[in-house]
């Protein structure tokens, strides 16, 4: 069982307030993410709720039971650290049995524990070499079969993939997600990059200065965001914001409009613009348009088309796709 | 890891070593200064009698303190000026592909490693002694006279020996500064058009500059106190020509037994020393922000 | 410009490193063909460089002096005993300034390091007049209490250095693995610090075996180290040449070794962190 609530977490290091007042209510065998831009404090969050840090004020509850004062070894969970904090002086073997040592098992069910996840992880070929000789792929399988072994409550990962190139990101991307719905244990991920947040989540949390602006499902998140933030941190390329008369006419002191949810045509009776610039990537094009009074709008259309810098545009804004934001950055919903 | 239970637990792992140094630095300081201000000689127990300051005039308008004064500087700056001045043209050699690079290094840094009391006899008589050392019979080689070390040059003699053991020091360190240059930069220079002397002077010695700066502070602090070599070679002779404050201070505490006068001269030397050290601290400290 | 490495600066750098190498090195050199050579020869003119009659006959005779034997021993014991000492107090020292570091922390240390810049002739008068008040004039006691001093802040520094370079990451993933601080230190920490703490221990061994100030104002015969019974031979008899050059090569002999090892570390322990 892994099921954990936060109750009004808050930590601040001296004068300085990371978390204001978080509450969340993760479910069991659920992939939260938490993600957010650098120093939203998301890896604070994952710290306190391992226990490597202290919280300054609120509850953390692991299935019912408030853990604020448990230290780490105590509450039950793994993690799997950025740089994968691998004892350098144990073999792969050694680094993934600790764990079960530490527990006081049997030496007998440790070898069979840690072969299993081995096998599971592809690592049989390398139990017994140390960390040093391995690739970065092979030393991330390693911390997260450290991880695994211990059959924890909840997995926490802190930005695991970001040492990895961008091939083997995606691959790993793929194992973490399948291997967590196998074995259906909790997962809490940290990432700043809201691709891997939303391929991978169950629900995103997104974070912002120490605040939980939204948690959500992906496609929530994508298609109802609940304020201006969360709406521009998630879709890529970001989501067009415009403000002024035009935004008023629409109903909203902001509107956006998603740049997949622009059409683009020669001519037309939409937002008149001039491409300032094209990128064409085959499968997709992408077109920085000026359009005037409007402002500076990215369009992103699905194929190829013959556009250039100097060309004249109209974009039509799709009517159901359009957000509206009330002055204080909140969603308006209908 | 800073909760409550560690940083207790850390303050009581600390204490020994504190408290050890602190006593150390405290009790014999407070101890010199109060000595200092006494007359006080060991050959005549029982008549020692407070006398304030004048053991400090007299020590600071003693000859033998300004002959000292003058040795200590000559030898400091000698030292100093022989090592670093030796050590960057070797520094820069040992940076080169060298064939056997790892013997040769072993070769220049071996005289660090041996006792100054050995280093000092192995100079005064199997080098440099006037009859049967080595420089006497290369001298007679080139039909020069040899030269009596000891008696017409003790102090060069002197300098020769200190420098000899601290050019090891100072060229490691120059090395490792060296090898920690970025490879990137010498070669941004090499596509600006700088030819080998340019990168020397505009990238290589600047980058050597903080490391010279702190081979020339350490040394200095080490070297104000040289005593072995000179105790064990001319024992401050002919005369005061090769006494240091260093040997002057042990020879009015051990030899004359004038603790009182001792005690000024010491804390003359304390003062010296925490002039530079102030220096050196202040690099040390910004480095360890870093 | 060819990227290759020049054949002609490879040779040049090599006769050049070569030769200034085999100069610094030569005094040492010089004075261990010394003690291979019979007393007379050890003092002839001209010197003779290779071709002489070989003998062990001097380091025979210099170790069946008990003497030396003796003073070797408390070199041993004086340099062996202030390390471990000095570490035993330094190991936690160091450890609770790199793992629970305060704001004053820095400035302990920086303290610290500034008790090694007082120079010893400073003290040299009160801890005399100490140690012969307390009969500790002359004894291992006495030395190795003092070497212990001295050196303790180049230990704790060095080994606060080595503290600080172990991963914060990896000893939070012993506690995530569960383990106690009692065993993370046993099973994580102490591993990780070894080579750390033998660089320190063999930096110091070296500094403590090599003082020659304390051991010779300290200690005259029974208590004395190498240091001070190589000085001894001060005296202007020539006689003795090839036998102090036996007795000279034996006592640095196995610290020459230890220093080849040591040179990184005597950059780290030495310049106090002000070269990286």
């Amino acid at each position: 069982m892994g099921q954990i609530t936060l109750q009004g977490v808050q930590k601040s290091f001296g004068p300085v307030h990371i978390i204001k007042g978080a509450d969340l209510d993760i479910a069991d065998g659920s992939f939260v993410v938490f993600v957010g831009p650098s120093g939203c404090g998301k890896t604070t969050l994952l710290r306190l709720i391992a226990g490597l840090e202290d919280v300054t004020g609120g509850n953390i509850l692991i299935d019912g039971k408030n853990v604020v004062d448990v230290p780490p070894a105590k509450r039950g969970l793994s993690m799997v650290f950025q740089s994968y904090a691998l004892y350098p002086h144990m073999s792969v073997r050694g680094n993934i049995a600790f764990g079960l040592k530490m527990a006081g098992l049997p030496k007998l069910e440790i070898n069979r524990k840690v072969e299993a996840a081995a096998a599971t992880l592809n690592l049989t070929p390398y139990l017994d070499r140390k960390p040093r000789e391995l690739s970065g792929g092979q030393r991330q399988r390693v911390a997260i079969g450290r991880a695994i072994v211990r059959e924890p409550k909840a997995f926490l990962f802190d930005e695991p993939l970001s040492n990895l190139d961008a091939a083997l990101r995606v691959q790993m991307r793929l194992e973490v997600t399948r291997l967590q719905k196998q074995l259906g244990t909790t997962a809490i991920y940290v990432t700043h990059d809201q691709v891997e947040a939303m391929t991978m989540a169950d629900k995103i949390v997104v974070l912002n200065a120490g605040k939980i602006e939204q948690y959500g499902s992906p496609l929530e998140l994508y298609e109802r965001p609940a304020n201006l933030f969360v709406a521009g941190f998630i879709g890529s390329p970001k989501m067009n914001f415009i403000s002024g008369d035009v935004a008023h006419r629409y109903g909203g002191e902001t509107i956006g409009v998603r740049p997949e949810h622009l059409s683009v045509e020669r001519d037309g009776r939409g937002w008149q613009g001039t491409v300032s610039a094209a990128e064409h990537l085959g499968s997709d094009t992408f077109l920085y348009v000026d359009a005037g009074p409007v402002g500076q709008l990215t369009t992103r259309y699905v194929g190829e088309l013959d556009l250039k810098a100097g060309d004249k545009v109209s974009l039509s804004p799709e009517p159901q796709r359009i957000h509206r934001f009330d002055a204080s950055g909140s969603a308006l919903r209908a | 890891m800073a909760t409550r239970q560690t940083q207790l637990l850390a303050r009581t792992l600390l204490t020994p070593a504190v408290a050890l140094l602190f006593v150390w630095m405290i009790v014999p300081l407070a101890l010199t200064i109060y000595f200092s201000t006494l007359h006080y000689n060991l050959l005549d127990p029982g008549s020692e009698r407070f006398v304030g300051l004048e053991n400090f005039h007299y020590f600071l308008t003693d000859p033998a303190f300004l002959a000292s004064l003058r040795n200590t500087l000559v030898l400091v700056g000698s030292v100093l000026a022989l090592t670093v001045l030796i050590g960057i043209p070797l520094a820069l050699l040992l940076d080169q592909p060298v064939i056997g690079r790892n013997i040769v290094r072993l070769m220049v840094i071996a005289p660090f490693f041996v006792m100054p009391t050995v280093s000092a006899l192995v100079w005064k008589n199997l080098l440099m002694h006037p009859v049967s050392g080595l420089f006497a019979w290369i001298a007679t080689l080139f039909g020069a006279t040899p030269i009596d070390w000891f008696n017409d040059a003790p102090l060069l003699a002197v300098i020769l020996i200190v420098s000899w053991q601290w050019l090891p020091f100072a060229t490691l360190i120059l090395l490792t500064a060296l090898q920690s240059l970025d490879e990137e930069q010498k070669e941004a220079a090499e596509m600006d058009g700088a030819k080998a002397i340019s990168t020397f002077i505009y990238i290589t010695l600047p980058h050597l500059a903080r490391p010279i700066t702190v081979v020339i502070l350490i040394e200095t602090i080490f070297l104000l106190t040289v005593f072995a070599e000179i105790f064990v070679t001319t024992g401050g002779g002919p005369g005061l020509q090769t006494t240091n404050i260093a040997f002057l201070i042990y020879a009015q505490a051990l030899i004359q037994y004038d603790v009182g006068s001792a005690s000024a001269g010491g804390l003359v030397a304390v003062v010296i020393a925490n002039i530079v050290a102030f220096f050196l601290v202040r690099i040390v400290g910004r480095n360890l922000e870093a | 410009m060819a990227r290759m490495v020049t054949t002609k600066r490879v040779a040049i750098s090599t006769i050049g490193a070569w030769l200034a190498g085999f100069l610094i090195f030569f005094p040492i050199l010089w004075m261990v063909l010394a003690s291979f050579k019979t007393e007379l020869e050890a003092f002839a003119v001209p010197p003779s460089f290779l071709f002489f009659h070989w003998t062990t006959e001097n380091y025979a005779t210099v170790q069946e002096r008990s003497d030396y034997l003796h003073h070797a021993l408390n070199s041993i014991i004086v340099a062996g005993g202030s390390t471990l000492i000095a570490m035993a107090i330094a190991i936690p020292a160091a450890w609770s300034m790199a793992f629970s570091p305060t704001r004053r922390t820095k400035d302990l240390l920086l303290w610290m390091l500034s008790t090694k810049m007082m120079p010893p002739v400073g003290v040299l008068v009160p801890i005399y007049l100490i140690y012969r008040d307390f009969g500790m004039l002359d004894t291992l006691t006495g030395l190795t209490f003092i070497l212990c001093l001295g050196n303790l802040p180049i230990v704790v520094w060095m080994l606060f250095t080595y503290f600080k370079e172990i991963p914060k990451d990896i000893l939070e993933a012993a506690r995530m693995d569960g383990a106690t601080i009692g065993r993370e230190l046993i099973y994580v920490l102490t591993p990780m610090a070894v080579p750390g703490l033998a660089s320190t221990l063999l930096l110091n061994l070296i500094l403590a075996w090599n003082e020659a100030f304390w051991t010779l104002n300290l200690s005259t015969l029974n208590a004395a180290p190498l240091t001070v019974f190589i000085a001894s031979y001060s005296s202007p008899e020539g006689l003795f040449w090839a036998k102090l050059s036996a007795a000279s090569t034996l006592a640095i002999a196995p610290i020459l070794v230890l220093g080849w090892f040591s040179q990184r570390q005597l950059v780290r322990g030495l310049t106090f962190g002000a070269v990286k």
